[in-house]
């Protein structure tokens, strides 16, 4: 503390409050609409403080859905989300891993042309180049299918940037140790490298778990299907089926439930989430 | 950046890097590679003819009233997005600086709406800014306002902004924070001595000297502001009403998929290409040399 003004103290503290409330605020709106039956949710002014229908408006919501709109219950959709998620964490993890090793400790021909083909990918996100995409996963027969959700969106500069900078402080005298007793590139790899690289392959997983979980355009496009939906894709849909009908009460479950995943994330493993976000984007 | 100590040539490393190459040439280069072509040229509406047109769909946005205005829109937009959620969550990080107890309590509690789908974010300011049902236009009745983001373009707009902004503070507020906290205490408690209250000392020191990170976060809400906001335009407003909220890339996706102008959307594309390869050349060159005044 650098002086003592209580006044002051006291004035940051409640506006830190007040900026908490803000922040918090829509959410808590979400979850009284979603412990309220639809009847209530049409009268106005809506109401302010929980009531007793949350563990209905749940059952229809992961096994109902909404109806006129999507017929199925959201728990298929989050199960797609986290497949997704899933796959395009572990896929750029995996893939990320190998070509930073590569890049880092092996002399090969056209070694720098690869890692400017790899860094070319970090200014073209996938928003930019739709239409052509669409056309390649379409004709290779991807649509609809978890592998045309997220392959695309796999190839990551930053994941192969930020291993290629934690491979660059492993020191030399490891490789030379690992050589000396015997130990082959694989076996290096796996037995020091991954060890070592432990806590930044979480941070990455934490990130790169939201970033698929939250993706929107990509899966708007690839599935048609309603049992490929994921739960952040449907929440549109019901959007749409509002202008008509609106049950707000299921809509605002489903919402609640769409973030659900990520959010626990965010809060649970904070450390990592933290380390994760302020080393890709170094 | 080759180790010192390395493993010689050998087909391992191809091997390595494969499965990385193959997926950036398929869905990253060879669809860019065509974006870039598909701009040159012109199809009719069944796809039976196409033809080659040089820059001519360059030519015909560059003349279009809509994709100016576009242009206009989303940089308002990003503007808006940026200014309105830096300048809160500057000032939330100030306090929280400044706070002794609790201020990683206050951390856990901003930092949340970071892992909101922009879509979702949108949903939820859309249920509160409801025309008929939302609480807060009901809020507004009161103080004789008729909030409806569905005839009013301004207030869509309004509406768009507040739910991108919102889920930006969280990003914001951590880097800030980081920003402020690595600055030496000594400087500020010299600062003290010398007689500069709170205020003065953040204007005369503590902002000057997290300057870099400020540069930084601009280059990432824009950044943000101009292609991840999709989610919140399309499920919110539909680039509507009356294109009111109509940003870039909602409109490379509406000509493209919806209109079915393939090269007028490439053309789009390699315009907003050319954006983010601008930008993310301005982020890299600051990750060089942080920028300082």
């Amino acid at each position: 503390m650098i002086e003592n003004r209580p006044f002051i103290t006291v004035i940051s503290h409640l506006m830190l409050i007040l900026g908490v409330a803000v922040i918090a605020f829509p959410i808590w709106i979400t979850f009284v609409a979603a412990t309220h039956d639809s009847v209530r949710m049409v009268q106005i002014p809506l109401p302010l403080l929980p009531g007793g229908h949350f563990f209905e408006n749940l059952d229809q919501t992961l096994n109902k859905g909404v109806e006129g709109g999507v017929s199925l219950g959201i728990s298929y959709m989050l199960m797609n989300s986290l497949i997704m998620a899933m796959m395009i964490a572990v896929g750029k993890i995996a893939i990320s891993l190998l070509s930073a090793f590569a890049i880092v400790y092996f002399r090969f021909p056209f070694r720098m042309g690869f890692f400017w083909m790899i860094f070319i990918t970090l200014m073209l996100p996938v928003e930019v180049r739709i239409i052509p995409t669409y056309e390649v996963v379409a004709n290779l027969n991807m649509l609809n299918t978890y592998w045309g959700l997220s392959v695309p969106l796999i190839a990551s500069a930053t994941a192969t940037f930020m291993f290629r900078q934690t491979f660059l402080t492993i020191p030399d005298e490891l490789l030379e140790a690992a050589r000396i007793d015997g130990a082959g590139p694989m076996r290096f790899f796996f037995d020091i490298l991954l060890p070592m690289s432990r806590t930044n392959i979480a941070a990455l997983f934490v990130i790169l778990f939201i970033y698929g979980w939250n993706q929107y355009l990509w899966p708007l496009l690839v599935t048609t299907d309603q049992t490929m939906y994921t739960a952040v894709t449907v929440i549109k849909q019901m959007l749409e089926t509002a202008e008509q009908a609106p049950e707000w009460n299921v809509i605002m479950m489903s919402t609640l439930l769409a973030m659900l995943p990520p959010v626990c994330v965010v809060i649970f493993m904070q450390k990592l989430f933290v380390k994760g976000l302020t080393e890709t984007e170094k | 950046m080759l180790k010192r100590v390395h493993f010689g040539p050998s087909i391992l490393p191809f091997m390595l890097v494969a499965p990385q190459i193959i997926i950036t040439v398929v869905f990253f280069i060879w669809p860019a590679s065509l974006a870039l072509y598909q701009s040159l040229l012109i199809q009719d509406a069944f796809g039976l003819s196409t033809e080659f047109v040089w820059f001519e769909n360059f030519q015909v946005l560059f003349e279009d009233e809509h994709y100016l205005g576009s242009f206009h829109r989303t940089i308002l937009f990003s503007v808006l997005v940026a200014g309105s959620s830096m300048g809160f969550s500057l000032v939330l990080a100030a306090m929280a600086d400044r706070v002794v107890k609790g201020s990683m309590a206050y951390r856990t509690f901003l930092i949340w709406p970071y892992a909101v789908a922009p879509v979702v974010a949108g949903a939820l300011w859309v249920f509160m800014l409801d025309p008929t049902l939302g609480i807060l236009t009901y809020a507004m009745s009161w103080m004789g306002h008729e909030w409806n983001h569905k005839l009013n373009g301004y207030e869509a707009m309004t509406l768009v902004v507040i739910a991108a902004a919102w889920k930006q503070v969280a990003y914001n507020f951590l880097f800030f924070l980081a920003a402020m906290q690595s600055i030496p205490k000594s400087l500020i408690e010299a600062a003290a001595i010398d007689g500069a209250g709170p205020v003065r000392r953040f204007w005369t020191i503590i902002f000057p000297l997290i300057s870099p990170t400020t540069f930084f976060l601009m280059v990432v809400n824009i950044v943000y502001a101009f292609f991840e906001t999709f989610g919140i335009i399309h499920a919110v407003t539909q680039g509507g009403p009356a294109k009111a909220t109509e940003i870039l890339v909602y409109k490379v996706y509406n000509d493209g998929f919806v209109g079915l102008d393939l090269g007028g959307s490439a053309a789009q594309s390699v315009i907003l290409m050319a954006i983010v390869i601008s930008l993310t050349v301005i982020q890299f060159r600051y990750v060089e040399k942080k920028v300082e005044y």
